[in-house]
């Protein structure tokens, strides 16, 4: 049962709560106003807060000097890509751990998280240059492999901690009516699962968007999504502030929207299931 | 269990996700093996020799090693610091009753949605920069020498954006722990005349035991690997003042183009890894019954 | 037709056997129930007949061919269960549809079908309802009219009504028996309740640790069990048991007194019956059931009297069975005497 608290202590809670939280998102408020300055104005000192001309100018700018669409569209194909991809090989291989449970299976799943932890740079100088000689530098088709395969490992995870809440009575009941594996998976598992696959879908999109190891070392110009193009800001254009900070916005606003939708998944999905 | 015709159906699809992960794994960690027993540059190809342990022997003695590991520690280190104990405090606040609790977590939490590279460029130039930085301003607003962070304390800094990065995972999972708690059992220990000390080292901190130890594991995961907000702000500088190991081994084998001795280094940062992934294995192996 | 046959079938988990070597033969439009405590191996086995389990070996013969190596599906079996493993996001109407469509049936059919069972099963108001908006006893019958629009050569039942609460239970029994009385296909029904047990079957299989321990019809079970695990099983409240002198003077190791075939004679003793106080008393309104302790520490029995019989806690009674031949008697090794 709910205590009632006092009301003063309750306004406390708030303030005090309100003020970190406040702090705590401050750079990405900071962020957001920045980019409607005009670069004068985003380094003015004193610092204006909200009272300056707003202005898209810097966004404008942002996209005829450097394509912006291109990159944005690559960080969407790259990571809607991945994900979908590791989707489709890891539905299968999780229905299997799930409902047909071998005295293996916690062996292979705990295998599988083992190779999530192998350090990116472990393997870093092969990939590159196994891309080199297969001319897959720089290009997106290269970037979906490896983010697909170094976040199948969290997808089967995941979709198997979402799975192991169906009930196996349903999946006999449907091949006790005659569905076949296929009909079992496609009519009956995954339209039960929807709700889990799509926080996989979710939480995996976001880890792919923000990935920025691979990105980096992989892709030039053509097939960089904004992690890479971002970077290129580091000098000096990072100086100019309003323009970085147009690009930024642009950058994190689908994840942050998305994010938001994510909490709970975000959880699971990153714990592997042992903080619920 | 099941029939052996659904245990057939099973192994086939299992299949490509095994057999896709087997092949990320092995196929280029032995070629990382292979390399770095190699004197391998990708200026002169064609001159590759074996020479044993040679590389190794060349990364570990070289003083870049020794830097790199420390600031690899430091930084791993200091992070956990920071977002285990602003976590647990942030996830205690969170917990309480408050208005619009739900649009504050929104607000601790969106850090972590923010791309490594846009939010190193922007501590890295927006706050920290001396000149125009908004820490350079408030620091001249009370009279102060605006200081420099990432010339002068450049691990230091990094480690104040990756914690901001991180801190939200650890408040979002330590609160996620603490609201699973049984209220009964805090109003039995208030019953029983336990004050709010003893009730928050009685019996929330021992119910988030297994949450921190998660969070420490899985952090420290991914804290080995900090490489973006490196590679925008300091590119490991001022010399080896912020390189960690990881970006030690992209400068060896990427920019320097050694390829023998950075896959020493990589075969090194696996066996590190390795050592944090066995416990956290553990862990969560341990939760798991199937 | 639905005649089904077991042949030496056993089923092994890894080392552990849970059924040992077991023949069973069930005609054509028998209901059959499975009965046993918890963890005998009645699902185990149910699960077996269905497909949805290897046996380790033996032979499954359903109408004359053997089925042993058939997928579930083309077993021309239907199961109900426990849980009801109704399609969450399907409504009722796709729910009892579904067999249909994974049979390729032409759309007209299937629509007349569901129509049919709808009708049946009372479910016409709701075909278009989600089975999370569903009562229950809705939900099983959605779970069994899945299964009879199937047609299917026998019906398996895991438990249907354990999770209805009792007059649910009652109601839905009768549904059933009506439903196969009406239909006349075989029936296999699995519970641990032996009073849907002895109202339901044609035939009773009693299952202890994957073993049958008799098979036979509800009367046949009560009137005259093979050993004292059938006796104990059957009838309730269950059988009072009585070792040493008193099972001596009979002949035997054991004997036993369904409290239903006792009789109260208060305070006097007589040379046949047994003497005791009276313990705990339950008044049923229509029966009263006591528990006597028996002088000289000779345990406990358990005496059905009417519901207006007098006796209070701590009187002294004697009690006797009604007849001689109402005297079950065991051997050493558990066995009927006859
Ligand atoms: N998949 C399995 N793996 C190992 N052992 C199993 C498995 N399924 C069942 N068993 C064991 O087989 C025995 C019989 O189980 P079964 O489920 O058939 O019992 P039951 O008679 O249906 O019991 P209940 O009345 O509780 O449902 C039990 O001891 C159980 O532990
Ligand atoms: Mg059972």
């Amino acid at each position: 049962m709910a205590r009632r608290v006092p009301t003063s202590r309750k306004w406390l809670v708030t303030i005090a709560a309100w003020a970190i939280g406040f702090l705590i998102f401050f750079p990405i408020l900071w962020t957001i106003l920045t980019s409607f300055k005009t670069e004068a104005e985003a380094i003015a000192s004193p610092p204006s807060f909200l009272f300056f001309d707003w202005t898209l100018d810097s966004y404008r700018e942002v996209q005829s000097r450097s394509n912006y669409f291109l990159h944005f569209y690559n960080s969407v194909i790259i990571s809607l890509g991945s994900t979908l991809l590791g989707l489709v090989i890891a539905i299968p291989a999780a229905w299997s751990m799930a409902f047909v449970p071998a005295k293996r299976t916690k062996d292979v799943l705990m295998w599988m998280l083992s190779t999530k932890m192998l350090p990116p740079v472990g393997v870093l100088i092969p990939i590159y240059l196994l891309f080199r000689d297969f001319g897959l530098l720089d290009s997106r088709f290269g970037l979906v492999i490896v983010l697909t395969l170094i976040n199948l490992p969290i997808i089967v995870w995941m979709l198997f901690t979402y799975f192991r809440e169906i009930p196996g009575e349903i999946l006999e009941a449907a091949r006790m009516d005659g569905a076949t594996l296929w009909a079992e998976i496609v009519h009956v598992l995954t339209p039960m699962a929807v709700p889990g696959i799509a926080s996989t879908l979710l939480l995996n999109v976001i880890l792919a968007w923000n990935e920025a190891f691979w990105t980096l070392n992989l892709t030039a110009a053509k097939a960089a999504p904004l992690t890479a193009f971002i970077a290129s800001y580091s000098s000096p254009e990072g100086l100019f502030y309003a323009k970085l900070s147009a690009a930024s916005t642009m950058a994190i606003a689908p994840i942050l929207i998305l994010g938001w939708f994510s909490q709970k998944q975000l959880v699971r999905g990153l714990t592997f299931g042992a903080v619920k | 269990m099941a029939t052996a015709h659904s245990r057939t159906a099973a192994r086939f699809m299992i299949a490509p996700a095994v057999l896709l992960l087997l092949a990320w794994m092995i196929i280029p960690l032995s070629m990382t093996l292979y390399f770095s027993t190699l004197r391998y540059n990708l200026l002169m190809p064609g001159m590759e020799d074996f020479i044993g342990f040679d590389n190794y022997s060349y990364f570990l003695t070289d003083p870049a090693f020794f830097a790199a590991l420390t600031n690899t520690l430091l930084l791993v280190g200091g992070v956990l610091l920071i977002t285990v104990i602003g976590g647990i405090l942030l996830a205690l606040l969170l917990d309480q009753p408050m208005f619009g609790q739900g649009i504050v977590r929104i607000l601790v939490i969106a850090p972590f949605f923010v791309m490594p590279t846009v939010s190193a460029l922007v501590w890295k130039n927006m706050f920290m920069n001396p000149v125009n930085g908004l820490f350079a301003f408030l620091t001249k607003a009370v009279g102060l020498q605006p200081f420099d962070f990432l010339s002068h304390a450049p691990l230091t800094s990094i480690i104040i954006m990756v914690a901001w990065q991180w801190l939200p995972f650890a408040t979002l999972i330590l609160l996620t722990a603490m609201q699973s708690l049984d209220s009964e059992q805090i109003e039995a220990a208030e019953m029983d005349g336990a004050g709010a000390f003893a009730r928050f080292f009685h019996i929330v901190l021992p119910h988030l035991t297994r949450a921190i130890t998660v969070v420490v594991l899985i952090q420290t995961i991914f804290l080995l690997s900090v490489f973006a907000e490196i590679l925008v702000t300091t590119n490991g500088g001022p010399g080896t003042a912020s390189t960690n190991i990881t970006y030690l081994v992209y400068a060896q084998s990427l920019l320097q183009f050694d390829v023998g001795s950075g896959s020493a280094g990589g075969i090194v940062a696996v066996i590190l890894a390795n050592i944090v992934a066995i416990f956290l294995m553990r862990m969560i192996g341990k939760n798991l019954d199937i | 037709m639905g005649q089904i046959k077991l042949e030496k079938v056993t089923k092994a988990f890894g080392n552990t056997q849970v059924i040992p070597p077991l023949d069973l033969e069930i005609e054509d439009g028998e209901f059959v129930v499975f009965v046993g405590p918890s963890g005998c191996g009645k699902s185990t086995l149910l699960r077996l007949i269905a497909g949805l389990e290897d046996v380790t070996s033996g032979d499954i013969v359903i109408d004359g061919t053997n089925a042993t190596a058939l997928p579930p599906a083309r077993r021309r079996l239907a199961m109900v269960f426990q849980s009801y493993a109704l399609y969450p996001h399907m409504s009722v109407k796709k729910n009892i549809a579904f067999p249909l469509k994974m049979a390729k049936m032409p759309e007209d059919k299937i629509e007349e079908k569901v129509k049919n069972a709808a009708h049946i099963l009372n479910l016409t108001d709701y075909l278009e309802r989600r089975p999370g908006q569903l009562s229950g006893g809705q939900r099983q019958r959605v779970a069994i009219g899945r299964a009879i629009v199937r047609e299917p050569a026998a019906f398996l039942f895991d438990e249907p009504l354990s999770n209805l609460d009792a007059a649910l239970r009652v109601n839905m029994r009768l549904e059933i028996s009506e439903l196969h009385q009406s239909l006349k296909t075989t029936m296999i029904y699995v519970t641990h309740d032996q009073v849907e047990a002895m109202t339901m079957a044609d035939k009773i299989v009693v299952l202890r640790a994957g073993n049958i321990e008799q098979v036979g019809s509800p009367l046949d079970l009560y009137r005259s069990p093979n050993n004292l695990f059938v006796a104990g099983f059957i009838g309730s409240p269950k059988m009072n048991f009585l070792e040493g002198e008193d099972a001596a003077k009979h002949g035997a190791h054991t004997i036993g007194v369904r409290p239903e075939h006792l009789r109260v004679i208060h305070g006097a003793t007589t040379s046949s019956g047994w003497t005791g106080t009276v313990g705990v008393i339950e008044h049923l309104g229509s029966d009263t059931f006591m528990h006597v302790h028996l002088d000289g520490d000779r345990g406990t029995i358990t005496v059905r009297a009417d519901g207006d019989n007098p006796a209070k806690v701590n009187d002294k009674i004697t009690v006797e069975a009604l007849s001689e031949d109402r005297i079950y008697r065991f051997d050493k090794g558990g066995m009927a005497i006859r």
